[in-house]
């Protein structure tokens, strides 16, 4: 097999992979998909890494007077972003939950840009999760917010849930439920 | 003066901030009400199914908490201010925020959550506020946050 094709090999992988995660976390949970978040970028397999987009629209603004955003939907699109990242880097579905999270609010977004969220997770233990992430306007080196999150993960619970995500594909998202 | 300004003015008027929730994009598109009682602002946020975040358990999404808590929190500052306010302009409009902390203490269950917020410490420049999301009980919270704002 050529490089080339290798390559294109690899491209329609991720494609893929980025498909079914997008359809799992992006549309299938109802909040993230009335919020019009998509799965843009994933990790490889295994890496705790995902690019979301929150796209402008008015619905979402905060201060009528200047067009800017709510904060609500920043908070909720980064604990998204930091829940798919920690769900992504579990070896088996498992339910997690956000037991709290961290913003810091930069700078003010510009009205009528759409926004990234970019979040790793940066550590998994048996039962809790550490992820971070940014949230910008196209330049990643200028975010808007900064995010810090731990969530729990129902390991010994996990298995008849675990069933049952399986079936319904994607009801895995954060429900921020505490232990 | 903004369609808001004029909806602060007579929210300020009538001493009832009822008038504010529907006056903001976000707050409306959400479902969420402000009200008084007695003198504390409550916000309702009226469950539908987009703020679903896990359906095998029926869940509310954490965001859709962390959003109430911060929409409660600015208007409790805001309805603080415009209480404070002898004119109604510009000045006002919404408080800047500066850091939230969401602590998730519940599942949040599929109905109606309110939440109020308590402002802790007010400087002239930043206001900290703690804020509770509760369902059935005010007692038994499902969520509360902290946050820092920027006022004036």
């Amino acid at each position: 097999m050529s490089k080339g094709a290798k390559a294109d090999d690899a491209a329609a992988e991720k494609a893929a992979r980025l498909e079914r995660i997008d359809a799992a976390f992006a549309r299938a949970i109802p909040y993230n998909a009335w919020l019009g978040l998509r799965a843009v970028d994933v990790g490889a397999k295994g890496e705790g890494r995902i690019v979301l987009t929150l796209p402008f629209r008015a619905e979402l603004v905060g201060n009528p007077i200047s067009g800017v955003l709510h904060g609500g939907p920043i908070t909720a699109a980064m604990d998204a972003a930091c829940g798919a990242s920690v769900f992504l880097a579990l070896r088996e579905p498992q339910r997690i939950a956000t037991l709290d999270l961290r913003v810091d609010y930069l700078r003010g977004a510009a009205p009528g840009v759409d926004l990234f969220c970019r979040a790793e997770c940066v550590r998994i233990t048996k039962q809790v999760a550490f992820a971070r992430g940014t949230m910008d306007q196209g330049d990643a080196d200028e975010p808007l917010a900064v995010v810090a999150a731990t969530f729990m993960v129902f390991r010994d619970q996990g298995s008849v849930l675990a069933e049952g995500l399986k079936e319904s594909k994607g009801g895995a998202g954060s429900d921020g439920g505490g232990a | 003066m903004s369609d808001f300004l004029a909806v602060l003015a007579e929210a300020k008027r009538q001493s009832d901030p009822s008038g504010i929730a529907p006056a903001v994009p976000y707050l409306h598109a959400m479902g969420i009400e402000t009200r008084l009682e007695g003198d504390v602002l409550v916000c309702t946020m009226r469950f539908s199914e987009p703020l679903i975040g896990n359906f095998a358990i029926r869940a509310l999404h954490g965001g859709t908490l962390g959003a109430l808590l911060e929409s409660a929190a600015a208007t409790t500052l805001l309805w603080r201010e415009l209480l404070a306010a002898e004119v109604v302009d510009e000045r006002l409009a919404m408080p800047r925020i500066v850091s939230l902390t969401v602590d998730y203490l519940r599942t949040g269950r599929a109905v109606d959550t309110h939440a109020r917020a308590f402002i802790t410490s007010a400087g002239r420049r930043v206001a900290r506020i703690r804020a509770e999301a509760w369902q059935d009980d005010p007692e038994r919270p499902v969520a509360a946050a902290q946050a820092s704002f920027l006022v004036g």
